[in-house]
């Protein structure tokens, strides 16, 4: 128990000691540093070797720093409280020891008086009254100031009575008073000992070491356990003084000398990166009188390049003046290099992460953009259907009888719907292009002809007074291949571009042949002014343009076009976005001037599909230049001498060849239409056959008809040419309406046409049973009764069934109308071929051809003006050669079904009939009928 | 000799009675109302026209029937001139047969096929035997210098 004191006093002197000689912001675990108690025994210290060279101590310096440093003084007064201490400690103890024994003495002497008091009893026992006198009285006065203390025990003076009965014999008194006087004298002898010792004890202690031996243990003791644990870190100790010289230094990987360390600066003792730094710092501290940690990276020849976590104090005198430093130096450059290490990868996972996010984001836009055009695609499909049946109606509005205003107003309907339509192809078209799936015509076109019609076209919506000029090099040639619609929607796209961003002035076409710009094979062309619009040559030409481009010894020709407009120009910064997508040069431009951003965009990629490019210069305020080079192959048909046959064929008024050849075309805005001209004459009537073929409407003369049957010769071999066909062919449509009503009326033999189709009227009818000889004799009293009649619309009845046809036919005459009847749907394709009708009443089940399939083939004949598709079906046309091929207005066709089914009556119309009735026909279904589709 | 009226009287009462036992529909009324001076026998025409056709469609089908590789197409195809044929003059029963027969067709039903060729058959002679007894009622009419009476 009395150790046990000792201990935690012990411990706590030693805490309170040692905290002292740590800095104050050392934590816990520098705390609980024990010197004088490491928790095992004692000698565990003797077990290690200590290499006590690193130290190397100024030993005068120290004593010095001990007797006028702050620190020292300190160090030292607190080892003389705890050697003090520990004295006091002793002397406490040694108290302790003298209570303890003195306690053992009073015990001993209550014993004794216990046994005094019994004893007395005894007495009084047998003495009566007499007052009773102790044996041991002497004993008594031994202690006298014991006395004191047995007041206390006065209780045990009534304890005898109680006794009292219990012994009786003297004898056995006696002798047990002879007992304890034995025990006491024991005792008391012990006692005596014990007080010797004690005295003894006091006098070593007085005579025991002198402090400085004492401090000097601890000392050493505590140098042990520095160094013990001080071996193998990678540490240095060291102080300096004020002048930064070395006055010790604890270092366990030495390369230098006592001798050159001591009493030296950092610099003078070695050299190299950080050196100064340190000194630097060290001084720092040393005027600021504040401890400071840092982190100082050396690179000496020394010990290389190594990174130290410096910690220095300032150390003060106990006035308070620094007089040096305390400094610890720790080697940390692997750490330094793991921190690096870490930072580094920290970096590139942030990097990483960026990286990942900017994906994501990207994902997220590609994504976003694809559902939009997705959207764009199907919102452009929706659009279109609707659309072009707006646009078909109002071709088929143009066909009729309108005023000269009227068909004005319908040409820019037409022209506008039929931009619009095209707007929508763009942007399917971009999509097209974009996922590379775009296709490419090869078609016959003539340059010329097709500035013109953007030329036209872009005036007739002209708002400014703006002039549209088209040049067009004499060395461009006459016809070219390539994609005539692409190079359409590049031009008008350019031109309406032009004219929009241009307020006065005038717009303009430039078309010239340049030399090769690729002349080395199919090279990366040279980077155009602006970078995004690097066109990729290669491969696109291959699979875009024509199939047998690469290995064809076809002269391409290079036409370069540049549209030029004096207008408001683009400035310089915009440029590289002008061919992005939904890009405008200015924020505000799209504001101002309206626009999807997409023309240009639609106009590159194009241009780059086709093999070519597309640049841009331009001036603000002075107008820019779109330039794009363009490869066609020559169209050979154009040298020949047919073509000219085919010029002249659709001759049919003045000046053809000066149009075809025509390079300069002018157009002016004037109110709605525009005026036009050019170094041709008389342009502006073909003119108008040009643009849209359907709406001219030119009387002709019975001379040009049959000069136009003579040769309208078949020629389907190209494109162009049947296009021109149809533009002939249209041209005649009206004439020859007339025309039919002369043949019903008069059945002239001199037309020798109408002499044909009313032939073949008449074989078909042949054609039937012989056995309805009734049907034929009505058949041409029908004739009879049509010549009369002023002019009775055209029926055509196609029915295999003659029960059917003899209902039919009669119900027809009910109704005062007369008809044609067929049997099957190839005959009534040769009939529609022959003759013109206005109505047909097609039955759908029949032989050899069906119903839908013969509406098909007419509906395309509608369509195309040739037969073709007949000719393909295998319907052979015997009077081939005398048969016009001229695309009439549509034919309605009524479709006539027995079973009734929506199912039916969709593939009717998706066959291209106008209408179905149920069988069997009733006169009123044929009554409305009639009134729907004739009257 | 049978009155004027009295043969007129049977021809409106047979006429009906057609009618009502779905020999004829309305599609035939339609082909009378078609008939008029200029053209006096257009119903007869009509119907021997469909006599002949049906004939030879039912002769064409039963032999497209007792074929070896019945060309299921091809019976089809005589079935829907025959229904088209009695549609066209309103022989109903035959019509209704031959509805039915064109769903066997469909089936490629051989028993049925000739089990609706058999009615097709019985129903246009049914029909036939009437129509004939009609034609000859308003022969006889007109021989008795009659008329014959509108059906409304």
């Amino acid at each position: 128990m009395v150790h046990d004191v000792e201990d935690d006093r012990v411990e706590d002197m030693e805490v309170e000691v040692l905290s002292s000689m740590w800095p104050e912001d050392i934590d816990e675990a520098g705390k609980k540093f024990n010197v004088e108690k490491p928790g095992v025994h004692q000698d565990m210290l003797e077990d290690l070797t200590f290499i006590e060279e690193p130290s190397i101590v100024d030993f005068k310096r120290l004593v010095e720093l001990t007797s006028y440093s702050e620190k020292g003084s300190s160090q030292l007064a607190n080892l003389v409280k705890n050697w003090e201490y520990k004295q006091e400690n002793a002397v406490r103890l040694l108290r302790e020891e003298l209570d303890n024994l003195s306690k053992q003495q009073h015990e001993v002497e209550l014993k004794k008086l216990e046994i005094l008091e019994q004893h007395r009893f005894e007495e009084e026992s047998y003495g009566g009254d007499k007052r009773p006198v102790s044996v041991l009285d002497e004993v008594y006065e031994a202690f006298q100031d014991v006395p004191k203390r047995r007041t206390d025990v006065i209780v045990e003076e009534d304890k005898r009575l109680e006794i009292d009965a219990e012994y009786d014999t003297v004898v056995y008194w006696k002798q047990r008073a002879l007992h304890l006087e034995k025990l006491l004298e024991a005792s008391v002898q012990r006692e005596q000992i014990l007080l010797e010792k004690l005295e003894e004890s006091i006098e070593n202690l007085e005579k025991q070491a002198s402090p400085v031996e004492e401090l000097s243990q601890i000392l050493k003791r505590a140098d042990n356990f520095l160094h013990f644990v001080l071996q193998n870190a990678p540490v240095v100790i060291g102080h300096q003084d004020k002048e930064l010289r070395y006055r010790f230094i604890y270092n366990h990987f030495p390369s230098l000398g006592e001798e050159d360390i001591i009493g030296k600066t950092d610099t003078e003792i070695f050299k190299g990166g950080g050196v100064k730094e340190s000194q630097d710092f060290k001084r720092e501290v040393l005027e600021r009188g504040l401890p400071a940690k840092r982190e100082i990276t050396f690179e000496t020849q020394l010990f290389g390049a190594k990174t130290f976590l410096i910690y220095v104090e300032p150390v003060f005198s106990k006035d308070g003046e620094t007089i040096g430093v305390n400094y610890m130096g720790m080697e940390i450059t692997d750490q330094v290099k793991k921190r690096e290490k870490m930072a580094k990868l920290r970096e590139e996972i942030a990097v990483q992460k960026a990286k990942e996010t900017e994906l994501n984001k990207t994902i997220h836009i590609t994504e976003e953009t694809m559902r939009a055009k997705q959207m764009l695609a199907t919102m452009s499909h929706e659009i279109r259907s609707p659309l072009s049946g707006v646009v078909s109606m109002a071709e088929i509005l143009s066909t009729t009888k309108l005023n000269k205003d009227q068909k004005e107003l319908l040409r820019v309907m037409l022209s506008s719907g039929d931009l619009v339509l095209q707007l929508i192809n763009d942007i399917l078209d971009l999509s097209k292009v974009e996922s590379g799936v775009m296709k490419l015509e090869a078609t016959k076109f003539r340059p010329r002809e097709v500035i013109k019609h953007v030329l036209q076209t872009a005036a007739a919506s002209l708002k400014r007074m703006l002039i549209l000029e088209g040049h067009v090099a004499d060395d461009v040639p006459l016809e070219v291949i390539g994609d005539v619609l692409r190079i359409r929607q590049i031009l008008t796209n350019l031109i309406s571009n032009a004219i929009k961003f241009t307020h006065e002035g005038k717009v303009q076409i430039n078309l010239c042949v340049i030399a090769d710009p690729y002349p080395e094979g199919h090279q990366e062309p040279k980077i155009n002014m602006d970078d995004s619009s690097v066109s990729t040559k290669n491969g696109v030409l291959l699979n875009g343009h024509e199939e047998n481009e690469p290995q064809s010894h076809e002269t391409v020709v290079w036409i370069r076009c540049d549209v030029k407009d004096t207008g408001i120009g683009i400035p310089e910064n915009a440029l590289p976005n002008l061919f992005k997508k939904y890009m405008q040069a200015g924020a505000d431009t799209a504001r101002k001037y309206g626009g999807t951003g997409l023309g240009l965009a639609i106009c590159k990629q194009l241009v780059e599909l086709m093999g070519g490019h597309l640049t841009v210069s331009s001036k603000e305020h002075c107008g820019s230049t779109f330039t794009f080079v363009l490869p066609h192959k020559l169209s050979h048909a154009c040298d020949g001498s047919d073509d000219t046959d085919e010029f002249g064929d659709m001759a049919d008024n003045e000046s053809s060849d000066d149009d075809i050849t025509c390079g300069f075309f002018q157009f002016q805005p004037h109110a709605l239409g525009s005026t036009f001209s050019s170094n041709g004459s008389a342009i502006t009537h073909k003119d108008r056959i040009n643009v849209t073929p359907k709406e001219i409407v030119s009387s002709m003369d019975e001379d040009d008809s049959s000069r136009f049957d003579a040769s309208s010769e078949p020629e389907s071999s190209s494109k162009c040419n049947s296009e021109n066909e149809n533009t002939s062919c249209i041209k005649k449509e009206k004439q020859n309406d007339d025309g039919l009503d002369l043949a019903v009326d008069s059945c002239s033999p001199l037309d020798h046409r109408f002499h044909n189709a009313g032939d073949l009227c008449v074989a078909c009818e042949a054609r039937k049973d012989s056995n309805r000889s009734s049907e034929c004799s009505s058949s041409s009293s029908n004739r009879q009764e049509v010549a009369k009649s002023e002019r009775k619309p055209k029926i055509l009845l196609v029915e295999d069934h003659m029960v059917n046809v003899m209902v039919a036919r009669r119900m027809m005459r009910q109704l005062n109308q007369d008809m044609d009847v067929v049997n099957n749907g190839a005959e009534a394709v040769r009939a529609v071929q022959s003759c013109s009708y206005d109505l047909i009443l097609m039955d759908v089940c029949m032989p050899v051809m069906d119903g839908l399939e013969a509406t098909r083939l007419i509906r395309s004949f509608e369509k195309t003006g040739n037969w073709d598709e007949a000719r393909k079906a295998g319907v052979d046309f015997p009077s081939y050669d005398q048969v016009f091929q001229e695309p009439r207005k549509r034919i309605p066709i009524i479709a006539m079904t027995a079973n009734a089914m929506s199912e039916s009556a969709e593939e009717c119309f998706q066959n291209g009939m106008d209408s179905f009735i149920t069988k069997p026909v009733n006169l009123q279904n044929l009554k409305q009928c009639l009134q729907q589709y004739v009257e | 000799m049978d009155t004027v009226p009295q043969l007129q009287r049977q021809f409106v009462e047979y006429t009906t009675s057609l009618y009502r036992e779905g020999y004829l529909d309305d599609q035939f009324s339609q082909l009378q109302k078609l008939q008029d001076e200029s053209n006096p026998d257009f119903v007869v025409e009509v119907v021997s026209l469909f006599f002949e056709d049906s004939e030879k469609l039912l002769n064409n089908l039963t032999a497209a029937l007792h074929q070896e590789n019945i060309d299921y197409k091809q019976v089809d195809a005589h079935v829907h001139q025959f229904k088209g044929s009695s549609s066209s003059i309103g022989a109903q029963r035959v019509k209704n047969v031959c509805v039915v027969f064109r769903n066997y067709c469909e089936e490629k039903n051989l028993d049925g096929c000739m089990v609706c060729l058999q009615q097709a058959k019985n129903e246009y002679i049914l029909v036939r035997n009437k129509l004939e007894a009609l034609f000859n009622l308003e022969q006889q009419i007109l021989q008795a210098g009659g008329s014959v009476p509108m059906m409304v």
